[in-house]
């Protein structure tokens, strides 16, 4: 009841300035609000325990704060930068740095804490660099986010510095770690990922081309059937010129998912044994699940 | 002089045995084919982009017209993919109701897939017991949310029809009697002499090559991987259950059709297991907001659908229309193997071959 | 040899009624062909899968003279049960075109009758019509097979109609 409950205040004080992967409950039915602002009021072990009060428009479960919270924040940041520098200093900078500084901090925190006490610190996690903005919100640390950070350093280790984009871990999806690789570093990741001792996911799940309106973008979800560590790896690719390497070479599952990619949004992947039409008709023109496609014939 | 050369024969789409319009394209040497290609698209409706425009109550149906013999796996993959995203309890009657729907679905898909399989070999009375008996669990269906193969039963949050009453008794009575027909078809054909030598041995691969095409369901359990997302990514209320997997030991033709039979079995004692807990009450929806729109953010959901692994990946950008939705159809991925498999074999081991992969073209198009 | 109709006794009469009939011989062709009408196994997607509920065992089409016949030289109707993408669609026309006269056709369930739920696709020809003369439409999704029977009588009746009036049942 405590976690559920947490759970609830948790969401209710995320700001809206943090955009992360991870779920952001930006719209919530508007029935569980106010049981939670009831709830707040009774237990007065939340932090916001003065009262429930909005404090803004755009923020309406936010209570103004304490004195001493106020203070625990600062501290808390500035606990904060010093962990981030640390991390900086051995892990590697760069394109990592906003989310690989969050699991910095929650790493920390998760030290100190107790498991699963959350409501007592939740003033000292409070967890942002800029401590003139509120603070996003105070996710609980992932039980899978351990597995991300190797991963990110293994794969900033052995590939590239710059290899990795984005690590988070997707909440919601049962905490699965998903990672932004760039696209000319994404066949030595590939190869990482299959052979690497500790990953060897020789399972590719899923692999899917979207269609993001600046770019498009293939997602693969991948697996390791005996200790069932799961990755997905999203790799962008330039809209203009679409190119992928094929990891049908390491994956040979990878052939008809890729074509129909090919097929169906106009991605090349490169390597790829035999690219060619899949779904479509071979004379078809056009890529029909591109956002700006126009059908030729709709009237058939 | 005699001279031999080599035969471009196009099997399929319009096809007795291709299980639907899907059409192989296969060089032949004699009788024995030295490579095969196949081409799909023949059933390609554009699932996926007419999605990117309807609500996802309205993408329900378009998921039972995927893989038309299995429907209520494919209604529930998208269901719980949004339910996860949004975090949506769903009440305990209501995952019952689910969970025996898509056991009952699992019995009969298998079923078609015996009556067809056999049918494509040569044998034409199975078809008709199969659907016989098929008949009986659509007419359960029928009653329960009022159509045959396209149910549109599950909605995000539970189910939309309640049991109606003496529903769940009926369902009871019918396990005993299809236990009772399992054993007789297995009289009838499992010890066939002419059946086994149409099918042992043909059509093996080992383990490697299923994990590496990424090959699910029984396809990948015949070479002895025991992986089953029932037992190993629990969904619903498959934990609370006790089945066992049947697993293969030789990768063949004649091991799927075991691990299928066997699994239908193991069907049957799920439902009786879930029919001993059905709550007697409840409700059948969770509490869901009224327009359905997950947070931003993204899902890749799967269960195990009687094909094998059946995913459902989600983009969605707060809307009440998913961004992108793209379904991961084991039907499509199994398929892939075929060319493989199929160099070496006589003409005749490929509708086996093909039979025992258990494809369903609504699936592999999408 | 003379025949008046005076001479023929009621008894006579009676029996002449129950066992003779008249009829022009386009009367007879019809009845014949009405009655085994041999569809093409032409499903395509989940309609198939009620059609072939249809012709097994607990809704029987065989009573009805209906086998399915693979081969379209050797058929004379074709139920195109399920939706026709555009890449299948020629390859209809052809098979349509290698049926031997007479031939009818019948598009079951509504993919066929017009692009069904899938009329907004771009890969779908939104109704079978667009490429072969239909005669019969069935409209369902699928339809139950106790549809698909009823449209396989409207088709014999149809064909018995035609062939007893000279005229034609639609103007195409």
């Amino acid at each position: 009841m405590s976690e559920e409950q947490k759970d609830k205040e948790t969401k209710l004080e995320r700001t809206n300035n943090v955009s992360e992967p991870q779920s952001e409950e930006s719209v919530k039915p508007d029935t569980e609000v106010p049981t939670d602002t009831a709830a707040e009021a009774e237990t007065g072990s939340s932090p916001t325990a003065n009262a429930p009060a909005s404090t803004g428009a755009d923020k309406p479960m936010r209570a103004p704060l304490t004195e001493e919270e106020k203070a625990a924040r600062v501290q808390a940041a500035a606990e904060a930068r010093a962990a981030r520098a640390k991390a900086a200093a051995e892990g590697g900078e760069g394109s990592a740095e906003a989310p690989a500084d969050k699991p910095a901090r929650t790493r920390d925190k998760a030290e100190g804490d107790a498991a699963g006490e959350e409501k007592p610190e939740r003033p000292a996690r409070a967890p942002r660099a800029k401590a003139n903005e509120e603070p996003p919100k105070p996710k609980e640390p992932s039980p899978k986010q351990p597995l991300l950070d190797r991963l990110v350093a293994m794969l900033k280790a052995d590939v590239a510095e710059d290899a990795v984009e984005d690590a988070v871990i997707n909440y919601e999806n049962d905490h699965l770690p998903t990672v932004t690789i760039k696209n000319e570093h994404w066949l030595s990741c590939a190869h990482q990922l299959r052979g690497h001792l500790e990953w060897s996911c020789e399972y590719l799940r899923n692999l899917s081309g979207v269609d993001q309106e600046t770019h498009l973008e293939v997602v693969y979800h991948m697996i390791n059937l005996s200790t069932k560590a799961e990755v997905a790896v999203h790799v962008k690719v330039d809209r203009e010129a679409p190119t992928v390497a094929s990891v049908t070479p390491i994956w040979p599952t990878a052939d008809w998912n890729e074509r129909e990619a090919y097929d169906l949004l106009g991605i090349q992947f490169t390597g790829h044994p035999d690219l060619r039409r899949i779904m479509m008709p071979d004379d078809w023109v056009g890529h029909p699940l591109r956002k700006d496609y126009e059908s030729l014939d709709s009237e058939v | 002089m005699i001279r031999t050369e080599e035969l471009l024969l196009n099997v399929g789409p319009q096809h007795p045995s291709t299980h639907g319009v899907f059409r192989i394209v296969v060089k032949l040497d004699g009788e024995v084919i030295t490579e095969a290609t196949p081409v799909m698209g023949y059933l390609h409706r554009g699932t996926e982009k007419l999605a990117e425009s309807l609500s996802y109550t309205q993408i329900i149906p378009y998921t039972d017209r995927m893989d038309y013999v299995s429907a209520m796996t494919n209604n529930y993959v998208l269901v719980h993919a949004v339910e996860k995203m949004m975090s949506i309890e769903i009440p305990e009657r209501a995952e019952f109701l689910r969970l025996i729907v898509m056991e009952l679905q699992r019995v009969a898909s298998h079923l078609v897939w015996w009556g067809t399989y056999l049918l494509d070999i040569g044998a034409m009375s199975p078809f008709l017991y199969a659907f016989r008996d098929r008949e009986i669990i659509i007419d359960l269906f029928n009653e329960l949310c009022g159509a045959r193969l396209t149910y549109n039963y599950m909605r995000v949050g539970g189910v939309k029809w309640d049991a109606p009453p003496g529903w769940i008794d009926k369902v009871r009575e019918f396990l005993p009697y299809m236990r009772k027909r399992l054993n007789e078809y297995d009289k009838l054909v499992s010890g066939n002499e002419i059946f086994l030598a149409r099918i042992k041995g043909v059509g093996a691969y080992d383990a490697e090559t299923a994990i590496a095409y990424g090959l699910s369901g029984a396809n990948l359990r015949c070479t002895g991987v025991n992986w089953d997302l029932r037992k190993d990514e629990p969904y619903s209320l498959y934990d609370r259950f006790e089945f066992d997997v049947p697993l293969g030991v030789n990768g063949d033709c004649y091991d799927r059709y075991l691990i299928r039979m066997e699994e239908l079995r193991q069907s049957l004692r799920i439902l009786e297991q879930a029919l001993e807990q059905f709550p007697s009450e409840g409700e059948t929806m969770g509490k869901v907001p009224r327009v359905i729109r997950p947070p931003a953010g993204e899902m890749y959901a799967r269960i195990e659908s009687p094909r094998g692994e059946i995913g459902c990946y989600i983009i969605s950008k707060g809307k009440a229309e998913p961004y992108r939705l793209k379904f991961r159809r084991p039907s499509f991925v199994n398929l892939q193997i075929l060319p493989k498999l199929l160099v070496g074999e006589t003409m005749t081991n490929l509708i086996t071959i093909l039979g025992g992969v258990d494809i369903v073209v609504g699936e592999v198009d999408c | 040899m003379e025949l008046s109709l005076e001479s023929i006794t009621p008894e006579e009469r009676q029996e002449l009624d129950r066992n003779v009939f008249f009829g022009t011989l386009e009367q007879l062709k019809a009845w014949a062909r009405s009655n085994s009408l041999w569809p093409l196994t032409f499903g395509l997607a989940c309609c198939a899968i009620e059609m072939m509920g249809t012709g097994a065992s607990h809704y029987d089409l065989d009573r009805f003279g209906v086998i399915f016949r693979t081969s379209p030289r050797q058929s004379d109707c074709m139920i195109v049960a399920g939706t026709v993408t555009k890449k299948m669609g020629p390859l209809l026309r052809r098979l349509y075109d290698q049926m031997p006269e007479p031939k009818w056709v019948i598009a079951m369930g509504s993919c066929a009758t017009a692009g069904g739920p899938y009329v907004k696709s771009y890969a779908v020809i939104k109704g079978v019509d667009q490429i072969v003369p239909v005669d019969i439409y069935i409209p369902g999704c699928p339809p139950n097979p106790a549809a698909l029977i009823y449209g396989i009588n409207k088709l014999q009746e149809k064909i018995r109609y035609e062939a007893k009036t000279g005229k034609r049942v639609t103007n195409s």
